[in-house]
């Protein structure tokens, strides 16, 4: 493993973030704001406690869950698909570098970014809903397990889409109603029981269930089973773009 | 000779007959045939060809940005596929196309492809390469604001960033005007001078001629001929020579029927063709000419010869192959 091409990707993705800090950090802290205002405070002081937790707090770890998914996702496959799409991508596969260098630089890039976002609506939300935090360690193994895996996610769409319409696809359909209805707003005891049972095939109920867990040390399902879910997907993603290097799939002919 | 600094043994490639988009079928397409090609050390190698001759795709495959079907690359001594690291870091590539992030400044994005290559960085050696390019003045300028000369001079810094021992150029000269383009050849000599090896393709055949030690040139996915530039138009050049006359003629008179003589439309000039490539005495026939014209009564006011240039060889060759 040679560092400095690792460097050079993860630095040159971190400036890119820095050149667009409005549109890459400051309108998602934003945009998650105005969740905490209307839900939380507005329309969540009318709404009963859910375990113990008023209505405001109890979507913290969920809408943090939210941003984390979109933004690592649309960070990611960004990252790798505009090159993909200028043509400077030449570069980097006629770099001496191995694929492994390239995914830890584009994708440590994305996941850093996340995190960092992460932390700061954990901050926000601060000012608007009282917040604890029940088991710091975990919230941070669990932001950024999330951040990485879905950050994997993000690179495979950008290598997958040939237009700038497709890169917005997997975010819009896919990632946004996954999350929505993934127990974000609610705990999914107060769905019928027929809907309880179609959940738990939503991979992300597992993760905003986990997440809300280290805050509040309430969850919809096992912790336990949150790890192993997550933990599967980063190992299916790591597969995915493992093969898609081996076959040059979009990106060598 | 030394061992070439590229060998390319047996070389095929085929694209899949896939669309962009891999839904249509749009049928496999063989871009290189039975490749075979070496590069000597510090030579300015030109690889000529129609478009769609399968240039591109030749750099593309030493390069590793597609690919090989069949065959190997060897890139000093070392397999473009299994040792690509040795094989690639050896390699600077100047692609056609300028392609690069419009909002990133030249000095960034000239350091990030030295990072890229493996190398630790070393500003000197950064500065050195955009002084000799002169776009020292530029460095803090953003991409996009830059001329499409001076990109491309970007493109070539980026490639010199990690102190490559082959520089690939493909068409580094197209869409430049003259200036810039006697400046580049001018930057590519000095890279030669330093030992540095030199493969590009172009259209402009004058700049092979003027640039190159050796031309491939290579046609419908094969090389059909690898020469010495100099050798090349000695071997395959004609030469001409126009002789303007005092008295127009109407048609050439039979005592000069044995050469191969045309007579201009208005008369007053005749055009000698022979080959200039004959080390034997008067074998070219000017002398004998001369003197038969002479007997002939024909005045001559003025001659001069022109050589074939490797335009006109080079169109011959392809049109023969096709």
């Amino acid at each position: 493993m040679n560092l400095y091409p690792v460097r050079a990707i993860y630095m040159s993705e971190m400036a890119r973030t820095r050149r667009t800090l409005l549109q890459s950090i400051v309108s998602p802290v934003i945009s998650t704001s105005l969740y905490f205002v209307v839900f939380g405070a507005a329309i969540g002081s009318r709404i009963e406690e859910i375990g113990g937790i008023s209505y405001g707090a109890f979507i913290v770890p969920g809408l943090i869950m939210l941003m984390l998914l979109t933004q690592s996702v649309s960070n990611a496959s960004f990252g790798i698909f505009f090159p993909k799409f200028s043509g400077s991508i030449y570069e980097l596969l006629s770099a001496p570098i191995s694929y492994l260098e390239i995914v830890i630089g584009y994708v440590g890039a994305a996941a850093s970014k996340s995190v960092l976002l992460g932390l700061l609506i954990l901050l926000t939300s601060n000012f608007f809903v009282p917040l604890e935090v029940a088991h710091p360690v975990w919230m941070l193994l669990f932001l950024v397990l999330t951040a990485l895996t879905f950050s994997m996610l993000g690179f495979i769409i950008g290598i997958w889409a040939d237009g700038f319409d497709k890169l917005q696809l997997v975010p819009l359909l896919v990632i946004t109603p996954l999350t929505f209805l993934g127990g974000s707003f609610y705990s999914i005891d107060m769905l019928p029981p027929f809907w309880q049972g179609v959940t738990l095939l939503n991979p992300v109920v597992y993760l905003v269930s986990g997440f809300r867990w280290s805050f509040y040390g309430i969850s919809d399902v096992s912790v336990v089973a949150s790890v192993v879910v997550i933990s599967l997907f980063l190992v299916g993603c790591l597969a995915m773009i493992a093969w898609i290097f081996r076959t040059g799939y979009r990106l060598k002919p | 000779m030394s061992d070439p600094i590229i060998r390319i043994e047996g070389l095929d490639k085929i694209y899949a007959g896939k669309s962009g988009s891999g839904k249509e079928d749009v049928g496999s397409f063989q871009a290189l045939r039975q490749v075979d090609l070496s590069i000597e050390r510090g030579e300015i190698f030109a690889l000529l060809g129609p478009n769609g001759a399968g240039k591109t795709t030749l750099i593309s495959v030493v390069c590793g940005l597609a690919s090989p079907t069949r065959g190997t690359v060897w890139v000093d001594g070392f397999d473009n596929v299994k040792q690509y690291r040795d094989a690639r870091e050896r390699i600077g590539l100047v692609p056609q196309e300028l392609t690069n992030e419009a909002f990133e400044t030249v000095w960034n994005t000239v350091s990030f492809s030295r990072g890229l290559f493996g190398k630790p960085p070393n500003p000197k050696h950064i500065e050195r390469v955009l002084k000799s390019l002169t776009l020292w003045d530029k460095r803090h300028n953003r991409l996009m604001t830059l001329s499409g000369g001076m990109k491309r001079r970007v493109l070539i810094a980026k490639a010199l960033s990690h102190e490559p021992r082959i520089l690939f150029l493909d068409e580094p000269t197209a869409g430049v005007d003259v200036e810039l383009r006697r400046e580049m050849w001018e930057v590519v000599r000095e890279l030669r001078d330093q030992g540095v090896t030199i493969i590009l393709t172009t259209h402009y055949i004058e700049e092979a001629e003027e640039m190159a030690d050796r031309i491939g040139v290579i046609n419908n996915g094969e090389v059909i001929l690898v020469e010495e530039t100099n050798a090349l138009i000695e071997k395959l050049g004609r030469k001409q020579l126009t002789l303007q006359l005092f008295d127009p003629l109407d048609s050439i008179p039979d005592s000069l029927a044995t050469f191969e003589l045309a007579l201009s439309d208005t008369g007053e000039e005749l055009i000698y063709s022979y080959e200039s490539s004959s080390k034997q005495r008067d074998s070219s026939g000017i002398s004998t000419l001369l003197r038969a014209l002479e007997a002939a009564g024909i005045g001559v006011k003025d001659l001069h010869t022109r050589q074939s240039s490797l335009e006109d060889i080079f169109v011959d060759l392809v049109k023969e192959r096709a």
